[in-house]
């Protein structure tokens, strides 16, 4: 899969959001999309210990994306970093595609998940988080949840049980665009401190400081970040942003 | 097998028995389970601390962690009573073990009715056909606890998805798990000559009802079948010996199998009567032993059943 990208152009939030373009938008969830770009450009930049010749190597760094829906900007920076060819994404939602509206772990090189049901990628990465433990490996598990995606009762299984449980080496990202139809301000980071979590919040397009908050892994207990971004529907991407 | 422990005479508690020898046995096994079966549970949670993970009643965790594992090397066996682990959690079950491609073992406990006095909420007569429409879904019904034994470790033997339904009707009659049909009993009665496809009358117990069926079949003067394995059904064996008029009896949810058995007989036209725990809810407490009479699997119920069944061809 590398072999024909030897030497990669240098990954940024403008060549990003360019190979987002390449895929044919889905209005409903552009701006979903979007919310999910910095987190996922300093993942994949800074944090995660995972290349596409590592994505069978049992100490690899797990990324699971919960939220699968707007997997744009996820496709673009799986693409931008190699794990798959960038011709996959002019092929974005078509039948013969590898690339669907919900990715498919099995389709995708790199995607280490399927997902688009809500509430299933936190339980499974709490799952993950035991299975490293056991194997006494020294990766990491980080999930990405939508502050809706905590709607579901699934979340507040593994959020009580993943405290309960010590799981440092879990980290959960709430990508927070204030979707969730009962939003209370402050409720996720004071839910997950409750439950025993360190949970912070965030500036969601700030990349220094997304970065210091996934880099942190606190002993004896499951790490949170809460990435602020705009409001789902006033979400509007400057394409002139370069990182 | 390498393991000294004595069979259990339940077959719930011969779930725990043979969970913790696998635990001992192998090191990328773990047991998940919630709040249920603990009693059967704790030598394998003092020796692998790690390895047996009680989530607390949180039936959706119980089966997304149990993937979770699966996905990143610990093959998982997933416990608790048959309608919280399948119809609870039934979501959990298609896509994070179906859809993400990974398998893992599945073991309940209580069956249609072994909680009686319990009421419908712990009762799971259902579980068998939603489980059977889970793409790669193994499903069996031991009848002893030799045979749960003996099925848990073929099946966590392997790398797929196996859902084991324990039950403690626990029958006299005991069979090989090898996914076989067996034939319990040889019909020499000749087929009704308004049988399509001639030959003896036809019984197929699938699960713990198979000593009430010996009995039937005997009185009946009938073939019986037999199997552990549920999904998928020994077609072959299937073909070979039934005749035309062919009743599945299953101590689940009415008629859950006859699909999957007229599908295996498609070589010849056939009469087909399911006989299993009724659709509507019996809405009684009691024993089991009342339950299974209630619903017609016992030998005068399955014998009263078919004559009439017979009779109005």
């Amino acid at each position: 899969m590398t072999s024909r990208t030897v030497t990669r152009r240098p990954v940024t939030r403008a060549r990003i959001t360019a190979l987002m373009s390449r895929l044919a938008g889905d209005e409903s969830h552009t701006a979903a999309a979007t919310s999910t770009l910095d987190v996922l450009h300093v993942l994949y930049g800074r944090i995660l210990r995972v290349t596409p010749t590592s994505i069978d190597d049992p100490d690899r760094d797990r990324f699971y994306l919960s939220k699968g829906h707007g997997p744009m900007a996820y496709y673009a920076v799986l693409a931008a970093h190699g794990f798959f060819p960038e011709e996959h994404l002019d092929t974005f939602g078509a039948f013969e595609s590898v690339l669907g509206l919900h990715p498919d772990h099995l389709l995708v090189p790199g995607v280490e998940i399927s997902s688009g049901s809500l509430g299933h990628g936190l339980p499974l990465a709490v799952g993950a988080a035991h299975a490293l433990r056991i194997r006494d490996s020294s990766a990491r598990v980080i999930v990405l949840v939508g502050d809706a995606e905590l709607d579901e009762g699934s979340c507040a299984e593994a959020i009580e049980y993943a405290a309960a449980a010590k799981l440092e080496n879990l980290t959960l990202v709430v990508v927070d665009n204030i979707s969730s139809s009962y939003t209370v301000h402050g409720r996720i980071e004071q839910r997950l401190r409750a439950n025993g979590w360190r949970a912070d919040r965030v500036d969601g397009r700030d990349q220094r400081l997304l970065e210091e908050a996934l880099a942190r892994r606190v002993p004896g207990t499951p790490n949170a970040v809460v990435a602020q971004v705009e409001k789902k529907s006033a979400q509007v991407e400057n394409k002139s942003e370069a990182a | 097998m390498s393991t000294a422990a004595p069979l259990a005479p339940s077959p719930r508690a011969q779930f725990g028995r043979t969970s913790c020898a696998l635990l001992d046995e192998r090191e990328d096994l773990a047991v998940v389970w919630a709040e249920i079966s603990g009693q059967y549970l704790e030598a394998g949670a003092r020796a692998h601390p790690d390895r047996v993970i009680n989530v607390g009643i949180r039936e959706q965790l119980l089966v997304s962690l149990g993937a979770g594992l699966a996905l990143n090397g610990v093959r998982p066996i997933m416990h608790t009573f048959a309608p919280f682990l399948v119809e609870r959690a039934f979501e959990q079950i298609k896509l994070d073990f179906a859809h993400q491609g990974v398998g893992g073992v599945l073991v309940s406990a209580g069956g249609s009715f072994d909680k009686a006095s319990s009421g419908r909420t712990h009762q799971g007569p259902a579980d068998v056909a939603l489980a059977a429409t889970v793409p790669g879904m193994t499903v069996h019904a031991p009848g002893t606890a030799a045979e749960v034994d003996a099925t848990i470790r073929a099946a966590v033997a392997g790398d797929g998805l196996h859902y084991v339904r324990t039950s403690e009707l626990t029958q006299a009659t005991r069979i090989p798990t090898d996914g076989a049909m067996h034939v319990l009993h040889e019909g020499r009665g000749p087929g009704r000559r308004s049988a399509p496809a001639g030959g003896p009358l036809t019984l197929l117990a699938l699960g713990p009802v198979r000593d009430a069926a010996l009995a039937a079949a005997r009185e009946l003067d009938a073939t019986l079948l037999t199997t552990t394995s549920v999904v998928p059904l020994d077609g072959q064996a299937l073909r070979a010996h039934a005749g035309g008029e062919v009743v599945v009896i299953e101590p689940w949810l009415e008629g859950t199998s006859v699909a999957a058995v007229a599908a295996e007989l498609d070589d010849a036209p056939r009469r087909f009567l399911g006989i299993g725990t009724s659709h509507q809810e019996l809405r009684r407490y009691g024993t089991p032993a009342e339950h299974v009479t209630a619903h017609g699997l016992d030998p005068d119920g399955l014998i009263r059943r078919i004559r009439a069944w017979s009779r109005s061809s």
